[in-house]
């Protein structure tokens, strides 16, 4: 079962390797496509099928979608299939700060969870039991989440509808 | 309601035996890989064949709707006109733009039938007949329809060329789009039923009253609601007329697959039929009742012969209105789908709380007020919604030319 982990690992990684490495932007998108495939993958090796299936239907069906339509429909500087290059110093330094901070907030949560391995297996949550828990501890936090991107889609809309005036109403 | 036991006759354990005979011819250690793949190519043999005789029963029905005969030069009555058309395909030349992107180029169609086929893998066809017995299959089933639109994508954009690329981009706009209605048709099921197993929301529809009323979703008010939205959606998923903007062959030489020709865009139109018949077998598994007989006395036929009988009727459904209704136009695609199917959708979710809540009503005058509630609930916000979206609209007339 061990290999089988390392297999996905190395899948999931070496994806997410190649999305860096690659020039152009569709294939590198393509590429973060495959590695959430290869978490979906892990989540389907822990035992954990709904959350793999979730996985599958909300990454690579519809975020994969947001990332290809962001990178297709946004303005480029120059007009290019091109990742920008590696810019100043200002760039790197910001990316490698926001790196730290997930890094950080990552670290502090793995370390400070008990990992200690339980006796008894753990029975695999099933799908009902998944529903009740959602609906009844972690309420709030799926509230949050709701809440959240419902602002970030209204947000979303008032970007998007800038020439609602100009626009002739066509009803028919 | 009456539960019956269960009848295992012959016919109906059929499939169970040639199975257990040509594993049987395998030594014991292979037995669990012989029934899987005996499965696999089951569905592929199975679902190609129809294929096969969905495009002739395709053409030969729009034939006769339009007053024409439809193929009937290859063999008697136009019979081989499918192997004719795959013999073509498959020594037409495979050509590649220049520009092309080589690799995704291959890749699209590939992954496009790939994904199209792992969705069979949870259908219930039969009593016996379940390939994968997913706790989740419903999840399942989606989350492999959704990795097509990312092969749509991949098509239109590596072919480099623009009006590949802005179909390409218009048919995942209405495929995300139809999405959402799709899977929100169906949750009402879900919840009636309690379960994401296909198995046993099939199961669970295998109840009837007074022997002939099957206890089947499409039955409820909400089930018959979610029904007719899951079938709109579908037909748009499917990119079907009248959704079949994506490769409208009059107006966008077929859209994304402008640049494929031989084998590659035969397999388009195989993943295409392949969908098409996949959201059928669902919407018999979740809303008729699956294999499920309609009445109990017909429970001698066996139960995948019901199955294949309820989706040649869905099929048949569509071919109909491919001969009937004209295509729409992207304005109006979207307007039906985010204004008309998103909202009914989504109050259907609360018809079927009502529903859900009021199943204990049991005296004949309660009953009757949960059925006129439940009906108002789904019928009012269709009145008011459609004859909001309809204001201003003059009503299409028809003439008919005089015989």
């Amino acid at each position: 079962m061990t290999s089988v982990l390392v297999i996905l690992a190395g899948f999931t990684l070496a994806a997410a390797a190649v999305a860096f490495a690659l020039r152009p932007l569709v294939h590198c998108a393509l590429c973060l496509v495959l590695a959430w495939a290869g978490v979906a993958a892990f989540y389907l090796w822990a035992g954990a099928e709904f959350l793999a299936f979730a996985q599958v239907l909300v990454y690579v069906g519809a975020i994969s979608m947001v990332v290809l339509f962001a990178v297709l429909l946004t303005r480029r500087q120059a007009d290019s299939d091109e990742a920008p290059g590696s810019g100043g110093a200002g760039r790197i330094a910001a990316g490698l700060a926001v790196a730290a901070v997930v890094a950080g907030v990552l670290g502090r949560a793995v370390l400070g969870a008990n990992l200690a391995p339980s006796p008894v297996a753990a029975r695999p949550l099933d799908v009902r039991r998944l529903g009740a828990e959602l609906a009844g501890a972690y309420a709030p936090a799926l509230l949050v989440a709701g809440a959240l991107l419902t602002v970030a889609l209204i947000g979303a809309v008032v970007i998007a509808a800038t020439d609602a005036e100009t626009r002739g109403e066509d009803r028919r | 309601m009456s539960a019956v036991p269960t009848p295992d006759s012959l016919l109906e354990r059929a499939p169970l035996l040639v199975r257990d005979w040509v594993s049987g011819l395998f030594p014991a250690s292979w037995r669990w890989l012989t029934g899987s793949l005996l499965a696999i190519a089951a569905v592929i043999l199975g679902f190609g064949l129809l294929f096969t005789l969905l495009t002739l029963i395709e053409r030969k029905a729009l034939g006769r709707m339009q007053n024409r005969p439809g193929p009937n030069r290859t063999g008697p009555g136009g019979l081989l006109q499918p192997i004719a058309d795959g013999i073509k395909l498959l020594v037409k030349e495979d050509i590649v733009p220049v520009a092309a992107d080589r690799p995704l180029h291959f890749l699209a169609p590939v992954v496009l039938v790939a994904f199209t086929l792992l969705s069979f893998a949870v259908i219930p066809y039969g009593r016996h007949l379940l390939p994968v017995d997913l706790a989740s299959g419903v999840l399942f089933f989606f989350a492999a329809g959704a990795a097509t639109e990312l092969a749509v994508f991949m098509a239109g954009w590596s072919s480099h060329n623009k009006y590949s690329l802005l179909a390409a981009m218009r048919a995942l706009a209405q495929l995300i789009s139809y999405e959402l209605p799709l899977l929100l048709a169906v949750v009402p099921v879900v919840m009636l039923a309690g379960t994401l197993s296909t198995a046993a929301i099939v199961a669970g529809q295998g109840r009837w009253t007074l022997g002939f009323i099957p206890h089947w979703w499409v039955g409820t008010p909400c089930g018959a609601a979610g029904f007719l939205i899951f079938m709109t959606a579908a037909l748009a998923e499917s990119n079907r007329s009248p959704f079949d903007l994506p490769e409208a062959e009059s107006e966008l030489i077929a859209g994304h697959l402008t640049e494929y020709s031989g084998f590659k865009y035969a397999l388009f139109f195989l993943a295409e039929y392949l969908g098409m018949t996949a959201l059928c077998a669902m919407a018999v598994t979740l809303f008729l009742g699956g294999w499920q007989a309609p009445c109990v006395w017909l429970q001698s036929i066996p139960s995948y012969g019901w199955f294949f009988l309820k989706l040649g009727a869905l099929l048949a459904l569509l071919m109909w209105i491919r001969g009937t209704l004209p295509r729409l136009r992207l304005d109006q695609l979207m307007r039906l789908c985010w204004k008309f199917l998103v909202p009914l959708a989504l109050i259907n979710l609360g018809t079927a709380a009502f529903w859900h809540l009021s199943a204990g009503w049991e005296p004949l005058p309660a009953r009757l007020a949960r059925w006129a509630l439940a009906l108002l609930l789904v019928l009012g916000p269709f009145a008011a919604i459609g004859r909001r979206l309809g204001a201003g609209v003059e009503r299409r007339r028809y003439r008919y030319a005089p015989s």
